[in-house]
């Protein structure tokens, strides 16, 4: 976890043999490298070990409910937004234990996790993906009580960002301002530059882990043109932003209106499927499981993802809270873009646009509140 | 030094288990190791039975008394488990957590406990509370609903509290054979019937969630102020650690800034439907 901010760095000059140093000196510092590499038609974040895994010279294409890669005209490494993976399922499991429990000669015991000592570094973590991961350690951390297996594994992690050159159409951090340029929380910052035939990354050090890792790399300084070149890509990328979400107001908005009509459209569409909330790097609802062997003396408790989309999330004795779908939209939407703020400072949404593309209907978390807020007189609506 | 695990039980054993009714068990618990931590009347703790379930249950006894005091309705199968404990029997158990009733805050008011089934749990805590400090209050009132007189709880006590010269006791049940005395109605039709000064009272409230609107309802029109008056409220908990998100009701956590809240803080969410 990147400690106390360095003074900008000027930044460095690296080459794709200097991207193969980064991974092996991270690898040999003990870290599992973690990183974008092609599985399924879909960018995903596994683990790699060299530049060769990552995908090479693909982009890809996304609109409401659709993703497609296609092939690039150049070698770019990075040249793609986000796909269906977040850090999230590193940080917080999408299943984890969270304890076990025994029965003894006298009694009962419980025991609690070990504490792991795994190490990772996230290769390529975008501008929103960074926010998102302060948000849940606003959720996990900021609390009075935190989660201390979420806190044990990012206390460790090393964070390796890259700025973003080819935002997707269903991108619109901008509008949430997360995005697209990384401008803290990381250890090392990268931009991919891509001219005439070079292939070279402008790296800037955001800690002081991230500088003694680059002192352990081939670099050299940047020069006033490589500076300027990457500026370049963050504001080319800021200016095609594939959707925009008008903020102003928006808290006040979601919370005046749960009766707004546009609830029972869009639950129409909605499927309740719930993959909006396992793509979404910020949502972090979960549910716990007893899983106990057969001799009935030995149990596990789980702790799996869970959705404000299912019906038994908001269960009680004799039926649940959220019967239509109509009210878990709603739930779901208010959540992200108003209540958010309410429980932990800030919204809940960084614009990264995966809802979108992983809704099988294709819904859109703009163009709903777009549609609330111009059906609404415009006192009401900019409250 | 690690941190602590929040999410970890404490092992505590049943030192008596005490049926109040068909479905309904009072747990007296003790720790296996150190003291129970202090809490308040409101407050709730997380049981864990073996093997089957985690649940919210609020504390039904007093702090520092050496024993935590459960009320559980047996509805499915971690209230079902948890009643089934015996003296002897082990469980975990971990908290405090959640708000408290405001006792502090309403000295020197009158003060009108209302509880309809269950929700005579929460509220004896506040009310042994009351009693113990009796002259920090002006009358204090218990009205208590539920659907038959065979499922009142506390009876030995509740004799106790309504032969008791300082407390207006008045038990109201839904359906009541002829050899029931008492009244028979809903709980809001009560608050008509009980003495208290409306503009110097507070009020605290637990049951059924129609049954809390309809009594936040009677007590504003009999003049009780809006910010004198708490609900208890219930939503799904797995953690009580405000880290799983299931117990949202609007912006709060129950968890968290609940069970215990204000009524005019959520008025507006009590009345929407499946928020
Ligand atoms: C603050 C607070 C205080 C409380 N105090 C008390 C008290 O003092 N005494 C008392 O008796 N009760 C109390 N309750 C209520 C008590 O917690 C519930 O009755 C209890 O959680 C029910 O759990 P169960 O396992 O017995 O029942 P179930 O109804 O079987 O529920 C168990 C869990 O399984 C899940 N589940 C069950 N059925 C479904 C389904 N169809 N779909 C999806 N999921 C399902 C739910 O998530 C549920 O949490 C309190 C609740 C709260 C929030
Ligand atoms: S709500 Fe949608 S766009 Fe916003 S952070 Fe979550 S997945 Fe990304
Ligand atoms: S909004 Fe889309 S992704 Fe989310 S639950 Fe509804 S259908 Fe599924
Ligand atoms: S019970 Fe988990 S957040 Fe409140």
């Amino acid at each position: 976890m990147p400690e106390a901010q360095v003074p900008a760095s000027q930044g460095s000059i690296m080459d794709r043999e200097g991207l193969q140093a980064l991974l092996d000196v991270l690898t040999s510092r003990g870290f599992g490298v973690v990183g974008p590499r092609v599985r399924d038609e879909a960018v995903v974040y596994e683990p790699i070990r060299n530049v060769a895994d990552l995908p090479e010279g693909w982009t890809d294409r996304q609109d409401g409910g659709r993703y497609r890669l296609e092939r690039r005209e150049d070698r770019a490494l990075f040249g793609y937004a986000v796909g269906p993976h977040s850090w999230k399922q590193f940080l917080f499991p999408s299943r984890q234990r969270l304890w076990q429990a025994r029965r003894t000669e006298t009694g009962l015991e419980f025991l609690e996790e070990p504490s792991r000592d795994e190490r990772w570094a996230f290769l390529g973590v975008r501008a929103c993906e960074l926010c998102a991961i302060a948000i849940q350690d606003r959720v996990f951390l900021g609390g009075v009580h935190r989660d201390r297996s979420y806190a044990e594994r990012r206390q460790r992690v090393f964070v390796v960002a890259v700025q973003c050159a080819e935002p997707s159409g269903t991108c619109f951090c901008v509008s949430m301002q997360a995005g697209p340029k990384a401008t803290c929380g990381f250890d090392l910052a990268l931009t991919e530059l891509l001219h005439a035939g070079s292939h070279r990354f402008l790296v800037e050090a955001g800690s002081r882990v991230g500088q003694e890792v680059l002192a352990a790399i081939p670099h050299r300084p940047a020069n006033e043109d490589e500076r300027r070149a990457a500026e370049k890509v963050t504001a080319l990328a800021a200016a095609r932003m594939g959707r925009t979400l008008e903020t102003r107001g928006i808290r006040e908005l979601l919370q005046s209106h749960p009766e707004h009509p546009r609830w029972e459209e869009v639950a129409s569409r909605c499927l309740s499927c719930g993959n909006c909330t396992m793509v979404c790097p910020t949502c972090f609802c979960s549910t716990v499981e007893d899983h106990s062997d057969l001799s009935g003396k030995h149990t596990e408790r789980m702790r799996l993802w869970d959705s404000c989309f299912t019906l038994g999330f908001s269960y009680l004795h004799g039926g649940s809270v959220r019967k239509e779908i109509r009210s878990r939209y709603r739930q779901w939407m208010t959540h992200k873009l108003s209540t958010w703020f309410d429980q932990f400072g800030s919204s809940g949404c960084v614009g990264c646009g995966r809802c979108i593309t992983w809704c099988p209907v294709g819904i859109d978390i703009t163009e709903e509140a777009r549609a609330m807020r111009s059906s609404l007189p415009e006192e009401t609506a900019h409250v | 030094m690690r941190d602590p695990d929040p999410f970890v039980p404490r092992l505590f054993r049943v030192e008596e288990a005490r049926r109040e009714n068909a479905d309904t068990t009072t747990l007296g618990l003790v720790p296996s190791h150190g003291e129970i931590p202090s809490f308040l009347p409101g407050q709730f703790f997380m049981l864990y039975a073996f093997g089957v379930a985690e649940i919210p249950v609020s504390v039904s006894g007093l702090s520092g008394t050496g024993r935590l005091l459960h009320t559980i309705r047996a509805v499915g199968a971690g209230s079902r488990a948890l009643c089934r404990l015996r003296p002897g029997d082990f469980l975990g158990a971990r908290g405090p957590y959640g708000s408290a009733w405001p006792l502090d805050r309403a000295e020197g008011d009158d003060l009108l406990l209302i509880a309809g089934g269950l929700g005579a749990a929460p509220i004896r805590s506040a009310l042994l509370r009351a009693l113990a400090e009796r002259e920090r209050y002006g009358r204090v009132v218990f009205l208590y609903g539920a659907r038959g007189p065979t499922e009142l709880l506390f009876r030995p006590e509740l004799e106790g509290w309504q032969r008791r010269p300082d407390l207006e006791v008045q038990v109201t049940v839904d359906h009541a054979p002829p050899s029931w005395r008492g009244s028979v109605g809903v709980v809001p039709e009560r608050i008509g019937h009980a003495r208290f000064s409306p503009a110097h009272t507070t009020a605290f409230v637990c049951g059924p969630e129609v049954m809390m609107r309809f009594t936040a309802s009677a007590l504003l029109a009999a003049g009780v102020s809006s910010e004198r008056i708490f609900l208890s409220m219930e939503r799904n908990m797995k953690c009580a650690l405000a880290l799983c998100g299931r117990c949202q009701f609007g912006p709060a956590f129950v968890c968290r800034e609940g069970p215990i809240f204000r009524y005019d803080r959520i008025a507006r969410l009590l009345f929407l439907r499946e928020i």
